[in-house]
């Protein structure tokens, strides 16, 4: 029988690793919830002092010129999102970039944008 | 509720960003299905063990700052400038369901992958969202060499309520893929509109 904590360390569920060095041993990043889905754009002519910012930093201030989401952007870094979203919160403290997060429930979406959505993957 | 946002306007507005979530048993084409529809882009998430424990209570020799890393199939459909859907394929494995609440939040709907011959991996997915009233279409994945069930018939064993849509795809194709899509979005239509004709709740 494997031992309880085979049963986590296995090649599912990807290596065990410690908080990541890249955001000094922090796990929760600051101020309210980033969805995976919400979009993070640079703030045009912000700038920063090179002491605040590490290079995963300026990579996601590279990236975000036009508005891409948090997921995009733990995918495109190749870093797992907890940490996307600890440098993400750091550049919004800093505020070289805005958050918009996805306000709306689904359910209040507005049903034009809906059926807009429906044509839209019918042309696909 | 109060936050009908007041940013949300019209076609054209502030951008747009709908979640769908892809679910349903090991094995039941999941990755393939987001993989028809879009290119897959790898995600991972950080879960960390102490919470993981919580739930289990088994983090005997592991050390209590450590995480694990979980990975998720991600991709996204661009329908226009600023409408941009997000596809996230669910882990299967039940051990990761803590992080269903989180990818959950905020989503569209789910379609939910069955494959008839194991028809009783995807209850817990069906489960899962009637019980938050998220909406969801169930997508019959026809393997190949598998026998072919009606509609009505899976419908009728997994006990779903008759306005849940039941389709019949081939999760490898795209057009069966996006048809899949397209019923999900109808049926939030639907679900929505009925929400909307229900009593007013006043705000607080």
């Amino acid at each position: 029988m494997p031992s309880p904590t085979d049963r986590w360390l296995d090649k599912e569920a990807g290596p065990v690793v410690r908080p990541y060095a890249v955001i000094s041993g922090r796990t929760r990043p600051t101020g309210t919830d980033l969805d995976l889905i919400a979009l993070v754009t640079a703030v045009r002519g912000a700038r920063a002092r090179p002491a605040d910012l590490g290079p995963e930093h300026h990579s996601i201030l590279r990236l975000c010129r036009l508005p891409v989401s948090v997921a995009d952007l733990a995918s495109d870094l190749d870093l797992p999102v907890g940490v996307i979203r600890v440098l993400i919160a750091d550049l919004r403290d800093l505020e070289l970039v805005t958050v918009h997060n996805p306000a709306p429930p689904a359910r209040l979406l507005d049903p034009r944008i809906l059926r807009e959505v429906v044509d839209g993957l019918r042309r696909l | 509720m109060a936050y009908a946002g007041s940013d949300q306007g019209g076609p054209g507005d502030a951008p747009v960003a709908i979640k769908i979530l892809v679910a349903g048993g090991f094995g039941a084409g999941k990755t393939t299905l987001v993989g028809s529809l879009t290119e897959i882009k790898p995600l991972r998430t950080e879960e960390p063990l102490s919470e993981l424990g919580t739930h289990l209570d088994i983090t005997d020799g592991v050390e209590r700052k450590s995480t694990t890393t979980v990975a998720l199939d991600f991709g996204r459909i661009t329908i226009r400038d600023n409408l941009v859907i997000y596809l996230f394929g669910t882990p299967g494995q039940e051990r990761f369901w803590f992080m269903w609440d989180e990818l959950a939040r905020g989503a569209l709907g789910a379609v939910v992958l069955a494959d008839t011959r194991r028809l009783a991996d995807c209850f817990p997915s069906v489960d899962y969202f009637e019980r938050r009233a998220i909406p969801f279409v169930v997508a019959v994945n026809c393997f190949e060499g598998a026998r072919r069930y009606r509609s009505k018939d899976v419908q009728t064993a997994l006990d779903l309520d008759p306005d849940v849509p039941v389709i019949l795809c081939d999760a490898r194709h795209s057009t069966s893929g996006r048809d899949v899509l397209v019923s999900l979005v109808e049926h939030a239509l639907v679900m929505m509109s009925g929400h909307r004709s229900a009593p007013a709740v006043p705000a607080p």
